[in-house]
């Protein structure tokens, strides 16, 4: 057979493993700062570019998308031309793949500080981006795909096989979760509603984790690791076995991501069943990587490549048993919205991907650089300090995890829950946060010093960027499009090629027509008593999307007693109907929302708490680790887009009257009007254009429409007038104190105590109180009570003349 | 509950097409042979580490004949 001369490109690879270090550095160093932010609050600096909310899901796509996409392409550009023995089918597409990604994600970083996102986690790219990632994604396929058909090797390794794979599974799964209707160039609102977005999102989520994080992973691992050892994969056979296996079970497994929430059980079922099957084909992988260096273990000992392949696949075991089990529901029931979830994505963020990234790069760079690896010494101290850093990170995590969980559902012998106080659960994690800031620091360290040595390897060598190579032509030249012959001609026979371009074009055609339909259709509300939201609460709403206040609060009460006593009635599917993005949440560093506008609810603060809350959290609940929104209280609210945002809403389903969306700004001015009057009654002057006041009216909106339906809200039975004017002659204040250390002390701590941390009933000595500052509200709770949240009625239970005292004494004390 | 139904139906159009690239392929003999490939790859014509790699060749044709 003729020998036939080309050019590896090796430009591209290099570019795209710089881009892999750059951006790795930048992903964990903002991870650093996500979680001092939740170890030591002050580190959100009051600025809204850079609270919590914003941070994270910066963090969680700069790690996902650029860090590990960038790591993809660097070992996938790689090794597919030399797998193949071809160059890259096109060099414009090359260059197309890298500059777009990058664009993307400069792009993503940008409008995340700016509080552009859609608020569904891991898909919180706004719609024009959401289209570039399309177009760039197709390119790198049409590279992949175009390389694969001009190969000049017979045989398609099972690494490429990988590739092939994430590349169609995640253009589908990209598209149907981001079929979204624009309102404008940086704000849409997605077709889906409530339960239906909940499980579009988390089968696209966790198929992000499937065939973003981990097969096209498994396909660098069989490139990467069979090379680092110098020897072939324990079983080819297996590679093969595991793969098909993998790639037909991982897309069903979804669901448990909902356990326990509005799902119809039949779902939640499904995704347990194949979660649980996942752990053969997975195992399969693990076993392979790892029995690849049978008979080498004494080259890990001095490798740090291969030390970092080994824990890589190591963590990937570890976090693939670790998944089927927390997709048990008895499991779940526990780790769900717990760290036990972050813990589980770091084992596998933090080994499996970013110590193949690792160790791929120190082998890697060397090899393109033609020279050898700076200091092996450093390599070593690498792998040492990241290690350390995934034990102090993931550790106190599981730790946390399990102390949060027991604390939230122990219950007293009265059966009244032992830490009503969400605070205290969450105070007690901090000494793990503090912890985890360790790990990550290590984890950072390491990374540092591999960029310094690669700097170094990078300056004592030279790159080749088209490496001359050889190989015979395949047999088949009719692979190869003849002259003359139309595009159509020749895909018509190719049937692998076609189907995979049909399937592409039926995927994107039909998901952008059908699925809206039928998403439209389907958001007939279940619950008569659940109503759209009025023009204020929907832009309120969108401040809630924008501040990620999904990263911290759920907004699904589970059917648990734990959970119906702390927050109220669980949620039901049918109260989600108008919500686009659903806003469930996944983790519960804050209480649940889902009733916190329910009156007579456990979870009720009324609006000027809330508004001092934005403000300064610390001020309302001490140690709170929430951050200030002092620019909700400065900025207007933009009206510029309600109308449109209400006919979008028309457009979507959402039953408003015809030509409401011409009435929405009056309507939401009469609303926040409203809302500001009631601050001003209770001393807090604030215009009622501010994005606050939006705010608040969503907040109070939540839970209230199925309380309706239940009849729980009653008429304020017969209103009691009461005219109190505090006494304050000395002996009766005094008198009052004994009063107040008699039957006070218990629930709302010592006099004087302005800290309400660990107590059953809210500290009494600051400046505010939840039911109101006068002295006639502050009287009505004492002697009425808050029978909802524990607060007796006192004026059964004390003489009037006691009563008068204690709350003279407390209205009295110096504060 | 027609979103499960989206993402059910998109799932198995996925893995009706993965099913057809299988059955492809086992056609075309893509896994006929299920060892060369694992040790073909580990030989890259400009790899400086060649003289290690003749080493391992000559380690498993020798197990091969063994095995034999």
């Amino acid at each position: 057979m003729e020998q036939q001369t080309f050019y590896y490109d090796n430009k591209i690879v290099k570019l795209f493993a710089y881009a892999t270090i750059l951006w790795g550095v930048v992903g964990l160093l903002v991870g650093l700062i996500a979680a001092l932010q939740l170890a030591f609050p002050i580190f959100n600096f009051n600025l809204s570019y850079v609270t919590f909310g914003r941070i994270r899901p910066i963090h969680t796509n700069a790690i996902i998308f650029a860090f590990v996409g960038n790591a993809i392409f660097t070992g996938a550009y790689y090794s597919i031309q030399r797998l193949l023995k071809a160059r890259m089918f096109n060099d414009f597409l090359s260059k197309f793949n890298f500059w777009g990604w990058q664009f993307i994600i400069v792009s993503a970083a940008v409008t995340f500080a700016l509080g552009y996102t859609t608020g569904k986690e891991y898909a919180e790219l706004e719609w024009p981006i959401d289209l570039m990632v399309a177009l760039v994604w197709v390119a790198f396929g049409v590279n992949m795909i175009g390389t694969i058909i001009k190969r000049r090797e017979q045989h398609i390794y099972v690494a490429i096989w990988f590739y092939l794979a994430s590349f169609l599974a995640v253009a589908i799964l990209h598209v149907v979760n981001s079929i979204e209707i624009p309102v404008h160039f940086m704000k849409s609102y997605i077709v889906y509603a409530g339960v239906q977005d909940a499980v579009v999102q988390w089968w696209y989520g966790h198929n992000a984790v499937a065939f973003f994080l981990t097969t096209p992973y498994l396909g660098l691992m069989y490139y990467f690791l069979p090379k680092a050892a110098n020897r072939p994969v324990y079983s080819y056979r297996l590679s093969i076995v595991h793969f098909w296996a993998l790639i037909f079970i991982y897309m069903w497994a979804g669901p448990h991501h909902l356990l326990y929430q509005a799902l119809p059980d039949w779902a939640q079922s499904l995704g347990v069943t194949f979660s649980v099957m996942l752990i053969a084909p997975s195992w399969g992988g693990m076993v392979n990587g790892l029995m690849t260096l049978r008979g080498a273990w004494d080259k890990v000992r001095d490798s740090a490549i291969l030390k970092f392949m080994v824990v890589a696949v190591t963590g990937y075991g570890m976090s693939t048993f670790e998944g089927p089990l927390l997709s048990l529901k008895n499991v779940n029931a526990l780790s769900h919205f717990t760290d036990w979830t972050i813990a589980h994505v770091h084992i596998g963020g933090l080994a499996w991907n970013g110590f193949l990234a690792f160790g791929m790069l120190y082998w890697l760079i060397p090899k393109l650089f033609r020279t050898k690896l700076y200091s092996d010494k450093q390599a070593n101290i690498h792998f040492w300090l990241g290690t350390l850093g995934i034990l102090f990170y993931a550790v106190p995590l599981y730790w946390a995890a399990f102390t949060q969980t027991l604390m939230w559902k122990e219950f007293t012998a009265e059966g009244i829950l032992a830490y009503p106080n969400f605070m205290e659960t969450v105070t007690q994690l901090i000494p793990m946060y503090i912890t985890r800031v360790l790990g990550g620091t290590l984890y950072f360290t390491g990374a540092i010093l591999m960029v310094y040595n690669l700097i170094k390897t990078i300056q004592s060598g030279s790159i080749e960027e088209n490496e001359e190579a050889h190989a015979p032509a395949l047999a088949e030249t009719s692979k190869l499009r003849l002259a003359g012959e139309t595009i159509h001609r020749w895909l018509e026979r190719k049937p692998v090629q076609f189907t995979i371009w049909i399937a592409i074009a039926v995927i994107v055609g039909g998901a952008v027509e059908i699925i809206p339909m039928m998403m439209i259709k389907s958001n007939v509300p279940t619950i008569e008593s659940v109503k759209p939201y009025t023009p204020l609460e929907l832009e309120g709403r969108d401040i809630y999307v924008r501040e990620g206040c999904y990263t911290c609060h759920s907004q699904m009460v589970r059917p648990f007693r734990s959970e119906t006593e702390r927050y109220g009635e669980y949620s039901k599917v049918g109260e989600f109907v108008y919500d686009h993005p659903y806003q469930w949440g996944s983790r519960r560093m804050g209480p649940d929302l889902a009733r916190s506008g329910v009156v007579t609810g456990k979870m009720y603060k009324t609006d000027s708490w809330h508004f001092n809350h934005m403000l300064d959290p610390r001020k309302m609940v001490k140690n709170s680790m929430m951050p200030a929104y002092p620019w909700l209280i400065k900025d207007d609210l933009s009206t510029d887009y309600t109308a449109k945002k209400i006919s979008v809403m028309q457009t979507l389903g959402v039953p408003y009257p015809e030509g409401y969306a011409e009435k929405a700004v009056d309507d939401l001015k009469k609303q926040a009007e409203t809302i500001a009057a009631g601050l001003k009654a209770n001393g807090i002057d604030v215009s009622p254009s501010k994005e606050i006041i939006a705010l608040i009216a969503y907040i109070q909106r939540l839970g209230v429409d199925i309380t309706k339906q239940a009849g729980e809200v009653k008429a304020e039975t017969e209103e009691v007038v009461i005219d109190f004017t505090p006494l304050t002659d000395a002996e009766s204040v005094t008198a009052g104190e004994a009063v107040y250390v008699k039957n006070c002390v218990a629930c709302h701590g010592a006099a004087g105590n302005i800290d309400g941390t660990g107590l059953v009933g809210p500290a009494l000595f600051d400046t505010i109180y939840i039911h109101g500052n006068t002295p006639n509200d502050v009287f009505k709770v004492t002697s009425e009570g808050v029978p909802a949240k524990g607060m007796q009625a006192w004026k059964h239970l004390l003489p009037k003349k006691e009563l008068d005292q204690v709350v003279s004494f407390v209205l009295n004390y110096k504060k | 509950m027609s979103a499960i139904f989206v993402a059910m139906g998109a799932s198995f159009f996925v893995a009706v097409i993965f099913l057809i690239l299988y059955l492809f392929s086992v056609k075309k003999g893509q896994f006929d042979d299920t060892y060369t490939p694992s040790v073909r790859i580990l030989f890259d014509e400009n790899d400086e580490i060649q003289t290690e790699n003749k080493q391992i060749e000559t380690n498993i044709n020798n197990s091969n004949e063994k095995q034999e």
